[in-house]
């Protein structure tokens, strides 16, 4: 039963992890460079909707929609603020301006959503439940391992079986060389930041039901999900989710047969572990170049 | 000398007296006339910030009657000057400095953090200002080991809190294993020693297992199922109120009806909110309520209150009522000793804090020499009620 219990629970953890750090890989696989305001998107996105469904009261639909087209944006801003101008001159600067361009708007939101954490109404997807081997089951903690899956399972098919994955992973591959095919690689790019934008704001809207939403929220899931994507190699979406789920149970199981003092520092050991055997990720390839 | 008795020198003699009598009677004259200054170190944002606005309404409340009777020290004005803390103990110490030295406040109030108290106690026995806490319940804040003290507190003491929770646990609940949720920080640890101590003292509740869990983390699923599987049969939180929020809500997640017995800490914030559903199920410790009868000093708090505060309409829209109602005695009972001192000198107030010769009716109970040079804690367990949350509302349990 304690392991049981915590085997649920670490799934839909993980699914939260898997979710956001899905954001990551979509921006490296195309442009070798990842947003590292990752977690700070994801509590724009749920700030957002609790503001517009919440304290404006509109219909949770348009909330949703908002609060997702809101993230889609700041993606773009995101990559043609603190990413593009550092790339173009060859600098990894990026590295620095995204983690500040985060603060600025855990800053912003500070101000103007407040310190004050609040909580979402509870409905149906937090309320309604169904069991299985007696062990209860939120339909949220259901429904976010699925969203996890059906997303990584659409990238995978973007990539592989689409023109615009094909022209993808053409600018992954040679930029110039894609550029000569006609491929307007920065439309690309500023593509694949929209859709991390996007799916960080998915994961917000998901997680905050279940945790208390302020402008602090998204810097822990953030670290997290970076961990994860790492681990999972952060050019396999399917390895990132995997990594998640693994993450997410790996902290619950820890917690539930070693007690919560030796969560965080088993389960990062274990990163570190995981990783000096396997420098690619669990799930993740050697980067081939020819020269 | 001649020169300085010439008619002519007359007014430069006069002149100097005059300047002489300034500068040596100054301070003096400037001291019975400027207003005595009171600090306020609390969280006045984030998570715990209605234990903060609680908290100033007592105070502030208490000082305006005060004022309003004519002051203190034949007429001497009290302010407040308030910083806030942020719940960070090195932001809450920084600002104690602050209202020492630069504001020159001749005491200091505290917030809810316990951790944040125990950084501002070496302070200020050190530069020996009064301090008053009022709702941190950290045993060590008062029995901190100075000689002298300056540390007061009108507020619960974990240590009785403790043994408070187990006793309720058992007599109202018929619980026999509890299970510890405790906040990872040092007034989890404070409430550890305590509630493993009561325990020890009366075993008729024993404890099943103890857990601990950081302020961001999202799901206590593991730990609340260690403890069920420890076979505890009531959960005993000690928590403010947004982890507090997240407790319940992984009890809930995982369909655990134990009930649960807190201490005070998820009053301090939007926990109803936060914990959904659930919330009214957490049981906890206070040191008042505006609900029920009423005695006349209740009675005039509360209509004072309502029409300082227009958004006060009555008990149940009193947001932690705790902070005001131990506020409110503790700022009466401080005027009381700077009164009885007759100066603000703070060895003066605190020996006669350790004294107080005229019995204080105040808002939880009539203070009868509250304080002793070994007691420095006003409130004990007898002062302690029970409540749950009805709604929004803080309501105590029948």
């Amino acid at each position: 039963m304690l392991v049981a219990s915590a085997l649920i629970s670490g799934l839909g953890l993980g699914s939260m992890y898997g979710l956001l750090a899905l954001g990551y890989h979509v921006t490296h696989a195309v442009s070798n460079t990842v947003n590292f305001a990752q977690g700070s998107t994801m509590m724009l996105g749920a700030v957002l909707c609790f503001t517009v469904w919440v304290t404006f009261g509109w219909p949770l639909s348009v909330a949703v929609a908002l609060a997702l087209v809101g993230c889609t944006a700041w993606g773009i801003l995101v990559e043609r603020v603190a990413v593009r101008p550092f790339v173009e001159r060859g600098s990894n600067s990026w590295l620095i301006a995204t983690v500040a361009l985060g603060i600025v708007v855990d800053n912003v939101v500070l101000f103007a959503f407040g310190k004050d954490p609040r909580g979402m109404p509870p409905g149906i997807l937090t309320t309604g439940a169904f069991s299985i081997a007696g062990i209860k089951i939120q339909y949220l903690q259901a429904i976010i391992p699925v969203v996890g899956i059906l997303i990584a399972t659409g990238l995978q098919v973007l990539f592989q079986s689409t023109g615009i994955g094909k022209a993808l992973l053409a600018v992954v591959q040679n930029k110039d060389a894609a550029r000569l095919m006609g491929i307007d690689v920065e439309r690309f790019i500023v593509g694949a930041y929209a859709l991390s934008g996007c799916l960080a704001g998915i994961a917000g809207i998901l997680v905050a039901p279940l945790f208390a939403i302020s402008s602090t929220m998204g810097t822990l899931f953030g670290i997290k999900a970076f961990a994860v994507a790492i681990l999972g190699g952060i050019g396999n979406a399917w390895g990132v989710v995997l990594a998640g789920l693994i993450y997410g149970v790996a902290e619950t199981l820890i917690t539930a047969m070693l007690g919560s003092t030796y969560t965080q520092i088993v389960t990062f050991a274990l990163v570190i572990a995981a990783l000096a055997l396997r420098p690619d990720g669990l799930f993740g390839r050697a980067e081939v170049k020819k020269i | 000398m001649s020169v300085l008795r010439s008619a002519k020198n007359e007014p430069l003699l006069i002149s100097l007296v005059v300047t002489l009598v300034f500068i040596f009677c100054g301070d003096a004259f400037a001291a019975s006339t400027d207003p005595i200054r009171i600090g306020h170190v609390a969280a006045l944002s984030g998570a715990s910030a209605q234990s903060g606005e609680a908290i100033t309404r007592g105070l502030s409340l208490a000082i305006d009657q005060i004022n309003a009777d004519g002051g203190l020290l034949g007429g001497r004005r009290v302010e407040l000057v308030q910083r806030d803390d942020e719940s960070t103990p090195p932001k809450g110490l920084t600002s104690a400095r602050e209202l020492i030295f630069k504001e020159g406040v001749v005491a200091l109030f505290g917030g809810i953090d316990t951790p944040v108290s125990l950084a501002i106690v070496p302070l200020v026995n050190k530069e020996k200002r009064i301090f008053m806490g009022v709702w941190a319940a950290g045993t060590g804040i008062t029995r901190n080991g100075a000689t002298p003290n300056y540390v007061f507190r009108v507020s619960a003491v974990d240590d009785l809190v403790d043994v408070k929770l187990l006793k309720y646990a058992h007599d109202k609940l018929g619980a026999k294993k509890a299970g510890l949720m405790l906040i990872n920080n040092p007034w989890g640890q404070s409430n550890e020693r305590g509630l493993v101590a009561a325990s020890k003292a009366d075993p008729s509740v024993e404890i099943a297992g103890i857990e601990k869990f950081e302020n961001n983390d999202v799901d206590m699923v593991p730990q609340l199922a260690r403890l069920k599987d420890a076979g505890a049969d009531v959960i005993i939180l000690v928590v403010n109120a947004p982890p507090g929020a997240q407790v319940m809500k992984s009890r809930e997640r995982m369909g655990w009806t134990a009930p649960v017995v807190s201490h005070w800490g998820i009053s301090g914030g939007r926990f109803p909110e936060l914990a959904g559903p659930t919330a009214g199920e957490a049981y906890f410790i206070q040191t008042y309520s505006f609900f029920g009868a009423q005695r006349t000093v209740g009675q005039e708090v509360l209509k004072a209150l309502e029409q300082k505060y227009p958004q006060i309409k009555g008990p149940e829209d009193i947001v932690a009522p705790v902070g005001t109602a131990n506020a409110y005695d503790a700022m009466r009972l401080l005027a009381l000793a700077i009164e009885q001192a007759g100066s603000t000198d703070p060895d003066a107030v605190r020996t006669a804090l350790e004294d107080l010769k005229q019995p204080y009716e105040g808002l939880i109970k009539t203070y009868a020499k509250p304080f002793t040079p070994g007691n420095h804690d006003a409130l004990g367990p007898e002062d302690y009620i029970m409540v749950h949350y009805v709604g929004d509302k803080v309501v105590p349990v029948n």
